[in-house]
């Protein structure tokens, strides 16, 4: 019910100016050799609240993307902005859940790995660390396991752990970058769905990076298709009306082959012409 | 083959599984597991590392002892027994412990300054491309150098008291420290640096927050072979230059006691040596890696 207010007629349009901005961003990186441009002239708005997802191919620079966001690595050309401020380089406010299961220190217990960012960051005091850690770990179900250390965990458990220190941060933007990738279908979507609820309850401003479209479509509410090699825009769609509850629908089928045609269809056509 | 697949698929099926009843169960109540209790005495004993150390010590003494007796000459080879009992005479009449001490004093000032020094070092090294040339400069000049080479001019220049032993300590423990510490900061995973520098963590707290327990199996590696080596150019070094002022350690009273052909007080030094090193080993650096490194399943 609380999300029909967002889509009602009076708040449709822009209600502020977007939190987060990519402006014209072109990144490059070095490999032994040679410069390798990841991305090209891609801008796009994030607001507030939103889930944004980019969606891509491999090669398309997505999680390059990310990394700049979180302030990695520099672009080459452009800038982004964050509540009217550049991003000059890594910080608390945009806090990154990766795919790898070894970003969660094996040193510290799931209570330490909540509660280690916010103090390490020094924006939070010892006790509200504390209770902070507590209330998240809660809310992504590890109660039971708060005093365990990583390696005893699986690796469903270690990204709930890794979601709950990001959100525990309680970053302006939460930036994951295929965090459910490593995991096996079934546990994938329990997470989609914890991730959801989350979502409703918190309402955190996400930006998400995945190559699967159903996830896109199911995660989302806004999603950019970037074209790979070097990653370009090719087209911005909402995906607000789906969730988990709708894979089967043909709606749903249709969209997905909607991206799945503007994805690859430009881009067999383009290699197929390099063929020759 | 093509042919035979799609005959196979459309017209001609030639096994085809029994279609089964369906069925639904409710749950099994959770059965608790069972644990090691049930394993004979002798099973439960040899998981104990102890246990097992220690016979492999047991069959060694027992050797040494039947090898001396049939050997039947004290001078060159003292049975075990006789070594045990020199070593007991000494540490009663307080001439070993107060070597031991002498050496001990050494060897724990060379080797903090050392891991001191290689922590500095690493750590320029993980932050500025100067400090890693320096570390990779620094470390293979110096590393090949034996530290007994370095005696010569040590006593030159700090001359025939503690110092000269301190500083060629140090030589031997930086080097290798440095090399194994470096190594352990560059495997750090590229998640886990990126997660340290995510929260803002800069310099020195982003080196021992984030790097430090993150190469940790590495630096306990550097910390033992550096206390090995520490030991070993010790003992040499006090071989080679004896007492100095007076206050000789472990390796002077090997030397003192080889020259009046004690063999057996000989061997009670060497079995002094041997102890310390086992002590060392088996309780501080063990009890480091079970509190930490195998706690946190990074090492086994």
């Amino acid at each position: 019910m609380d999300g029909m207010t967002e889509f009602a007629p009076e708040n449709f349009g822009p209600p502020a100016p977007p939190l987060l901005s990519v402006e014209n961003v072109t990144l490059e990186y070095k490999t032994p050799g040679r410069v390798v441009r990841a991305t090209q002239n891609v801008s796009f708005d994030v607001w507030e609240a939103d889930r944004f997802i980019l969606l891509g191919a491999s090669g398309c620079g997505k999680s390059t993307l990310l990394k700049a966001v979180g302030g990695f690595i520099a672009p080459r050309k452009g800038r982004i902005v964050l509540d009217g401020r550049t991003i000059q380089g890594p910080g608390p406010d945009r806090v990154v859940v990766f795919q790898e299961f070894d970003q969660l220190p094996p040193w510290k217990t799931v209570r330490e790995n909540v509660a280690f960012p916010m103090r390490a960051s020094g924006r939070v005091g010892r006790k509200e660390a504390a209770e902070r850690a507590e209330h998240y770990i809660e809310k992504v179900g590890l109660s039971r396991f708060a005093d365990a250390y990583p390696n005893t965990l699986s690796g469903g458990m270690k990204q709930r752990v890794a979601i709950a220190r990001a959100l525990a941060m309680e970053p302006r933007v939460l930036l994951m970058d295929e965090p459910f990738a490593a995991l096996d279908a079934l546990t994938r979507r329990k997470m989609q769905e914890e991730l959801l609820a989350l979502w409703e309850e918190v309402r955190f401003t996400l930006l998400f990076v995945t190559h699967s479209i159903e996830e896109a479509l199911v995660v989302g509410n806004r999603i950019a298709l970037l074209s790979p090699h070097p990653g370009r825009m090719r087209a911005e769609i909402n995906s607000h009306e789906w969730d988990l509850s709708s894979g089967g629908s043909s709606q749903f089928q249709a969209a997905a082959n909607h991206i799945h045609r503007l994805l690859f269809e430009e881009a067999v056509a383009v290699d197929g012409a390099n063929d020759e | 083959m093509s042919k035979i697949l799609s005959s196979g698929s459309k017209t001609n099926p030639r096994i085809t599984p029994p279609v089964r009843p369906e069925y639904e169960l409710p749950l099994e109540p959770l059965a608790h597991a069972t644990s090691g209790e049930g394993l004979p005495v002798y099973n439960r004993l040899w998981q104990h590392t102890w246990i097992r150390k220690g016979l492999i010590l047991f069959c060694l003494a027992l050797l040494w002892e039947i090898a001396a007796r049939l050997q039947g000459n004290e001078l060159l080879l003292p049975p075990f027994s006789a070594a045990v009992k020199a070593l007991v005479d000494d540490v009663a009449s307080g001439v070993i412990p107060s070597r031991a001490f002498n050496s001990l004093d050494v060897l724990v000032k060379g080797y903090a300054i050392g891991v001191v020094l290689a922590f500095v070092l690493t750590s320029l090294a993980v932050s500025t491309q100067i400090g890693r040339d320096l570390l990779s400069t620094l470390t293979s000049m110096l590393n090949p150098l034996p530290p007994i080479a370095l005696l010569p001019l040590a006593l030159l220049w700090f001359g025939l008291g503690q110092g000269s032993l301190v500083f060629v300590l140090i030589h031997s423990v930086l080097w290798p420290l440095a090399l194994n510490m470096y190594t352990g900061f560059t495997g750090v995973p590229e998640t886990l640096r990126m997660t340290g520098r995510n929260y803002g963590l800069r310099g020195l707290r982003y080196v021992l927050l984030i790097l430090v327990p993150a190469a940790l199996p590495s630096i306990i590696a550097g910390l033992k072979i550096g206390w090995a080596f520490a030991w070993r150019t010790l003992i040499a070094a006090e071989l080679v230059f004896g007492a100095s002022s007076g206050k000789g350690g472990l390796g002077w009273y090997i030397f003192q006691n080889r020259n009046e052909l004690y063999t057996d007080r000989v061997f009670a030094g060497l079995i002094t040596v041997i102890l310390f090193g086992l002590l060392v080993e088996n309780v501080l650096f063990r009890q480091l890696e079970q509190r930490t490194v195998t706690k946190w399943g990074m090492a086994r």
